[in-house]
């Protein structure tokens, strides 16, 4: 590269983060730290029953127990868990689902993200539910979707309004001894979407939860659990943003998926998080554990993220498929700018027989990011005519960025087939020259070769959230050229 | 339009180009040849700016502009075109969304609005039909898996495309067979105009069967050593690159 990019790199890497702004607003917080109390303290607000309350003990009590793990590859700092905020809600927030009720400051912020939650203005085809720190701001097109018997809520709601549901598969998928950060979420969690869609319904619209953080010293515990009964259809699609902040925050989510026979569930994420400065300040620590359960028959899930925010991500959506003949899908892009690291993958479990599955990862490296794919497929004894196809690619910006790949195959039935791909490129000059000579600058050009490369992945997601992930990626690695 | 003085370039130290002058108008084809390793396609690629080279001396004026100085999209934007000899695989990018990118960038310096996706689309159906080049090659990606010759139609279809004031074709006819060195040639005549030029390099005379020059120069050690008109091109075929090379030492 020659001397006359230089201007262009400072320009870009002091470009700032779009959604770094905070909104002024009077929080109703409990204090920081985390014991029984606060546990206690969480449930209260939330005006939970006792059986929820006692879901959120055992868990605090057992990951008392528990050590985080170390085997990711990633280097972070201890967390102080006694220095963050559990919950935080913006007060003058009245939950009565009007939309006038809705804090102005709040509908400017949505807003200012490109969510408006106003019916009226909104993107169609799409229903929203905004969730602001640990809260659900405003669900929107919640009636019209009721007609068609679809529940498209906050937890909160639906903990209140759909108990038996909430009871039966809430932690049917992802139980709170799981891991560590799940242990932790399912003691302090907040809020989150619900999604049940009944027998034979295809859902009409997208359905879409937009995460934000906006209070400081606090972290996000969100819950989001979808089931789809018998031949049920829906996509749904998950956001999120940050302000800029010095200090780390911490996000640890949880999401089930379950689907009946021949329902069919694709979940789209596109994650964007304040990744942190360019030295490396800041940034959202992201520890997600996501997992859907083909049960049924035909059954399809259908996970695709595009992973460019957070300063550390640690998130395998898995697939465990139980169903014969059901199906698990897995496409990620996943950038790591800068100082950020990202270790992540999916697991899909082959139970049933004739079960397939699909996982393409493109992995994207800049600045002095960390980028590791981390995945395993697993057919048991009983899982006859199982089929894998996995591909993983790499790309890398630079020279001081790294690329790593751990699949993990573990077969235990003959009539397996399981496949495994793996690239590792780097952009080449003679490709940057070539878009030049055409008359596109550096800048423009290795947008595009990127989203080329990660097309394949793109091209899964809804039209609208395409073309903003494409914007997003190439807003990712500005300044990563040099 | 394009007057080179006294051009000197080096890669690693070493001198490839040595002092070569050529002074293009308007509506004239140039067509320079040499034997291998004469600096043609240096010459080729210091023109349009790639930076594996060091310019050690000389100039070269561009419409008025002096064209070392500027980056090489800023040239290609003023319109210098270069038909690679080797033309690059985008992986993933589609021939309709690059040429879109490329087609805007260039319209935007030139203070021209953005073209819209319909006049955009209608513009790739006319050059596709003028160019004879295949229909699905709008939605592949660029260049990759192209056959040899496809790689060379494509390179022509993005000049009829980009419409530049100069182009300059760096060895458009290595690994073409006859057929494909044809098509290549029609296309390249369709684009000739009274109010652009072309410098057309090649190794074999047989590409200037088809494309006429107006003008021969002949390349030898980073210099042009000979200049003519079309039948310095049958000369040099028949007696050979050596011949130049006894005459220039003596």
């Amino acid at each position: 590269m020659n001397g006359d990019q230089d201007p262009i790199i400072k320009q870009v890497t002091q470009g700032d983060y779009k959604y770094g702004f905070v909104t002024e607003l009077d929080n109703d917080a409990l204090p920081k730290g985390l014991n029984e109390d606060i546990v206690r303290r969480i449930s209260a607000k939330k005006e939970e029953p006792e059986w929820l309350l006692e879901i959120r003990l055992k868990a605090f009590r057992y990951w008392l127990t528990m050590k985080k793990p170390e085997w990711a590859h990633l280097k972070i700092p201890p967390i102080d868990y006694q220095d963050i905020i559990y919950y935080s809600a913006p007060k003058n927030n009245k939950p009565t689902g009007s939309f006038e009720d809705v804090d102005p400051e709040l509908l400017k912020t949505f807003d200012k993200l490109g969510i408006p939650l106003d019916e009226q203005k909104h993107l169609s085809g799409f229903a929203v539910d905004a969730v602001m720190d640990s809260i659900s701001v405003k669900t929107t097109f919640k009636e019209s979707l009721g007609e068609l018997g679809i529940i498209f809520s906050s937890f909160s709601d639906a903990v209140r309004e759909h108990p038996d549901l909430i009871k039966k598969y809430m932690g049917s998928v992802v139980p709170y001894r799981d891991n560590f950060y799940a242990a932790l979420n399912s003691a302090v969690f907040s809020d989150g979407s619900f999604v049940y869609i009944p027998k034979g319904v295809r859902c009409p619209m997208e359905l879409s939860t937009y995460f934000r953080i906006n209070a400081a010293n606090t972290g996000q515990f969100e819950r989001t659990l979808i089931v789809a009964e018998e031949g049920a259809y829906v996509s749904y699609l998950e956001g999120c943003t940050a302000p800029m902040r010095d200090e780390n925050q911490l996000h640890a989510a949880i999401v089930e998926i379950v689907a009946h026979t021949d329902a069919e569930v694709k979940y789209s994420t596109v994650q964007n998080w304040y990744p942190g400065d360019k030295n490396g300040l800041g940034g959202i620590f992201n520890f997600v554990t996501k997992r859907g359960i083909c049960l049924g028959d035909r059954s399809k899930i259908s996970w695709t993220q595009v992973e460019t925010g957070s300063a550390v991500t640690w998130k395998y959506p898995s697939c465990i498929l139980r169903g014969e003949s059901s199906v698990g899908e897995f496409y990620s892009v996943a950038v790591t700018n800068n100082h950020q690291q990202a270790d992540t993958g999916t697991k899909m479990i082959h139970i049933g027989k004739n079960t397939r599955s699909t996982i393409v990862s493109k992995g994207i490296s800049a600045g002095k990011g960390q980028n590791s794919y981390r995945g395993l497929v697993r057919v048991v004894k009983n899982a006859d005519n199982a089929r894998n196809y996995s591909q993983c690619d790499s790309l890398l910006l630079g020279d001081q960025c790294g690329a790593h790949t751990f699949p993990y195959i573990e077969v235990d039935n003959e009539t397996a087939v399981v496949e495994h791909e793996a690239t590792t490129s780097k952009i080449g000059e003679d490709q940057i020259f070539y878009c030049n000579q055409r008359g596109i600058d550096t800048e423009t050009a290795i947008g595009l070769i990127v989203n080329g490369y990660a097309r394949e992945v793109l091209n899964k997601l809804p039209m609208e959230f395409a073309v903003e992930a494409q914007k997003l990626l190439q807003i990712s690695l500005e300044g990563s050229v040099g | 339009m394009l007057s080179i003085r006294n051009l000197k370039a080096a890669i690693n130290g070493r001198e490839i180009l040595k002092g070569i002058n050529l002074e293009v108008k308007e509506g004239e084809v140039h067509a320079i040849m040499g034997p291998n390793g004469s600096g043609k396609s240096t010459l080729a690629s210091v023109l349009a700016g790639r930076d594996l080279f060091t310019v050690t001396g000389g100039e070269v004026l561009f419409e008025g502009k002096n064209l070392l100085d500027l980056s090489p999209e800023v040239r290609a934007r003023a319109g210098i075109f270069l038909g690679f000899q080797y033309p690059v695989e985008i992986p993933g990018v589609s021939m309709t969304n690059f040429m879109r990118t490329a087609i805007n960038e260039q319209r935007k310096y030139r203070g021209l609005p953005e073209m819209n996706a319909t006049e955009f689309l209608k513009l790739m159906r006319d050059k596709k039909a003028l160019m004879e080049i295949d229909s699905a090659l709008a939605s592949r990606s660029v260049n990759e898996g192209f056959s040899g010759g496809e790689k060379k139609k494509n390179e022509i279809f993005q000049m009829a495309m980009l419409e530049p004031r100069l182009a300059i074709l760096d060895e458009t006819d290595s690994g073409l067979d006859i057929d494909a060195l044809k098509t290549v040639a029609t296309g390249v005549n369709r684009l000739r105009r009274p109010d652009n030029a072309m410098i057309v390099i090649t190794h074999y005379q047989r590409l200037l069967d088809y494309i006429v020059p107006d003008f021969v120069h002949v390349l030898s050690g980073g210099r042009i050593v000979k200049s003519g008109d079309k039948t310095l091109a049958y000369e040099l075929e028949e007696k050979g690159y050596d011949w130049i090379k006894e005459e220039n030492e003596e």
